[in-house]
């Protein structure tokens, strides 16, 4: 008797919980299938045709196939990103974790206040155009590099010291130098953590709308999570559009997602928790 | 396209050294200059900022001049009323969810650690917007918060509640967005409480199952004291990821109605866009003592009562 109705209550805040958090994203999806009169009535309602294609093709194609420039620009800002914070941070994590000497204090302090300190904007803007990069994408994927360093050296150093130094040695008396150490022997063993890093930062990366807004202003340097803040005053009367963009640029990471879902949790309790 | 992309660190000019010096002694394998290239980069566009924020704060800096005025920026960050608005917003927002954070994400992490049905599901289902675009959650809910179309209002009409204008209410606004960051950042909590939970050793449950605890004292005597790193982070995280919240509300509210919903990143935003470079960096000064003030000695109290446990 206790035990059927414990049952029933868990089964009821599964339920619960699951809508809480299913519900929002089934909504999305029914406002993209919709055209314009009935999306323009916000509620909850199975779509009375199927115009998701039509609202796809029209969302591509607004102001000068603005969105695929964005899906570019945002494709090349995660990639080079991720791999400047990957291979910049492996290296500062590598020595840091292996080399003792009197500037891991501060070096270490550093990697915090990265971690801490909220950047300061308008000052970054200043050093960017100072040196010729201010909305660049290459400036701006600088900024990302600069503003992801602290989490992933972090990530990195906790992995690092799992791997015996031993393997150093060894490399060392084969005749590897500290170029060939790293990045034929010690760079390898890290994939796990980088697998994390890359999942982790590419999200968080491509999902960026604060240092885009910022740093590479206009449209025609757009990312995508700037096309949905352009497309919002422009369609604000054309949710069906609006939601259809939300829908298409929310793809990249669901697949992350679905290919590296335990891999994330897995890599993010590793890393957080240790702090 | 203008887009040009500088694959090299450029401008090495006002980087502060990286810790690099050559040495005569025998090299070793984990060279120093393994750290110039990431310094260079974290040097020139987060230390070099940083640092000179201090000086341009105190300035009045716009398009077209600048000029040295001391405080001047400060006395008037803190006698327009709406600026302020946008400090006590964001030390009320960083509490407030990061308090929500540890509460719900403990919970859903327990309920997530237990044999429950579908709990590999349901571990997806919490975490999976933390990796959806900000502001197309964003988006989402201010649709799903309108007043009388909302699909909030419309299931609280349903059990006979009249919903309020969760975003058009000045006095709730700001509660609103605090509850969908909420929404979207649990996920990252609760994965950290279970990573917390999962390392607790099982004996402790079996030594407690021994004499008899239930599931409420084994919560109140084993999880709670021995999740607290967890906690740390969580509190640490979503307290610092608070404070400097600006997406989520710049998409739901800008700051509005009035300035109600306004935190001190927004306040940043608006006064860079209007020209004022230099209140706009003095915001950013006082976001960054909010921080370290609150931050730093929550961080340090926490760690130290860790150590004597």
């Amino acid at each position: 008797m206790r035990r059927a109705s414990r049952y029933w209550m868990g089964g009821a805040a599964l339920l619960l919980t699951a809508a809480l958090f299913i519900v929002p994203f089934v909504f999305i999806v029914l406002m993209a299938f919709k055209d314009r009169q009935q999306a323009a009535r916000l509620d909850f309602s199975w779509p009375a045709s199927n115009n998701l294609v039509s609202n796809i093709v029209e969302v591509v194609s607004a102001r000068d196939y603005m969105l695929l420039t964005a899906f570019v620009n945002s494709t090349i800002l995660t990639v080079a990103s991720v791999a400047g914070m990957v291979i910049l941070g492996a290296m500062v994590a590598f020595v840091l974790q292996r080399r003792q000497s009197r500037w891991n204090g501060a070096i270490n302090l550093l990697v915090l206040s990265g971690l801490i300190i909220p950047p300061a904007v308008v000052p970054t803007i200043w050093v960017l155009q100072g040196i010729g990069l201010f909305r660049t994408l290459g400036g701006l994927i600088l900024v990302e590099i600069a503003f992801g360093l602290a989490f992933t050296i972090l990530l990195f150093q906790a992995f690092i010291a799992t791997i015996p130094r031993e393997l150093d040695e060894a490399a060392t008396i084969d005749g590897a130098g500290p170029i060939r150490l790293f990045f034929q022997v010690v760079f390898p063993l890290l994939r796990s953590v980088i697998v994390t890093v890359i999942v982790v930062q590419s999200v968080f990366v491509f999902n960026d709308f604060v240092n885009p807004l910022y740093f590479l202003p206009g449209d025609e340097n757009a990312t995508v999570q700037l096309t949905l803040f352009n497309f919002q005053s422009q369609f604000s009367t054309q949710w069906h559009l609006l939601f259809t963009d939300i829908l298409l640029i929310t793809i990249p990471p669901l697949l992350m997602f679905l290919f590296f879902n335990k891999k994330i949790v897995e890599g993010m309790t590793a890393g957080a928790v240790k702090g | 396209m203008a887009t040009v992309i500088h694959s090299a660190p450029a401008g090495q000019a006002s980087a502060p050294p990286a810790p690099e010096r050559p040495r005569r002694r025998a090299k070793s394998q984990y060279p120093y200059w393994f750290y110039l290239p990431a310094g260079v980069v974290y040097g020139v566009l987060f230390l070099v900022p940083t640092v000179i924020a201090f000086y341009f704060s105190l300035t009045r800096w716009g398009l077209f001049s600048q000029e040295f005025i001391g405080f001047d920026n400060f006395v008037q960050f803190f006698r327009e009323r709406a600026l302020v608005t946008g400090l006590k917003n964001s030390l009320i927002y960083g509490v407030l969810t990061s308090a929500l954070k540890v509460v719900l994400g403990l919970l859903f992490a327990v309920m997530l650690t237990s044999q429950i049905i579908a709990r590999g599901w349901l571990r997806s289902v919490v975490f999976f917007p933390v990796l959806v675009s900000t502001i197309g959650v964003g988006i989402t809910f201010v649709v799903l918060m309108d007043p009388q179309e909302g699909l909030i209002n419309e299931a609280l009409a349903l059990v006979g509640i009249d919903g309020p204008g969760w975003l058009t209410d000045p006095d709730l606004a700001l509660y609103s967005v605090a509850l969908v960051d909420v929404w979207k950042g649990v996920g990252l909590a609760t994965v950290i409480y279970i990573a917390g939970i999962v390392s607790i050793p099982r004996d402790y449950f079996e030594a407690a199952a021994m004499d008899g605890a239930g599931a409420w004292q084994r919560f109140r005597n084993i999880i709670l004291p021995l999740a607290r790193p967890a906690t740390v982070t969580v509190i640490i995280l979503s307290l610092i990821g608070g404070l400097r919240s600006f997406d989520l509300i710049w998409a739901m509210t800008r700051g509005g109605p009035g300035f109600s919903s306004d935190v001190i990143a927004s306040v940043i935003y608006k006064q860079y866009q209007a020209g004022f470079w230099g209140l706009s960096t003095a915001g950013n000064v006082i976001l960054f003592l909010a921080v370290a003030l609150i931050v730093v000695p929550l961080f340090w109290a926490l760690n130290r009562k860790q150590v004597e446990m």
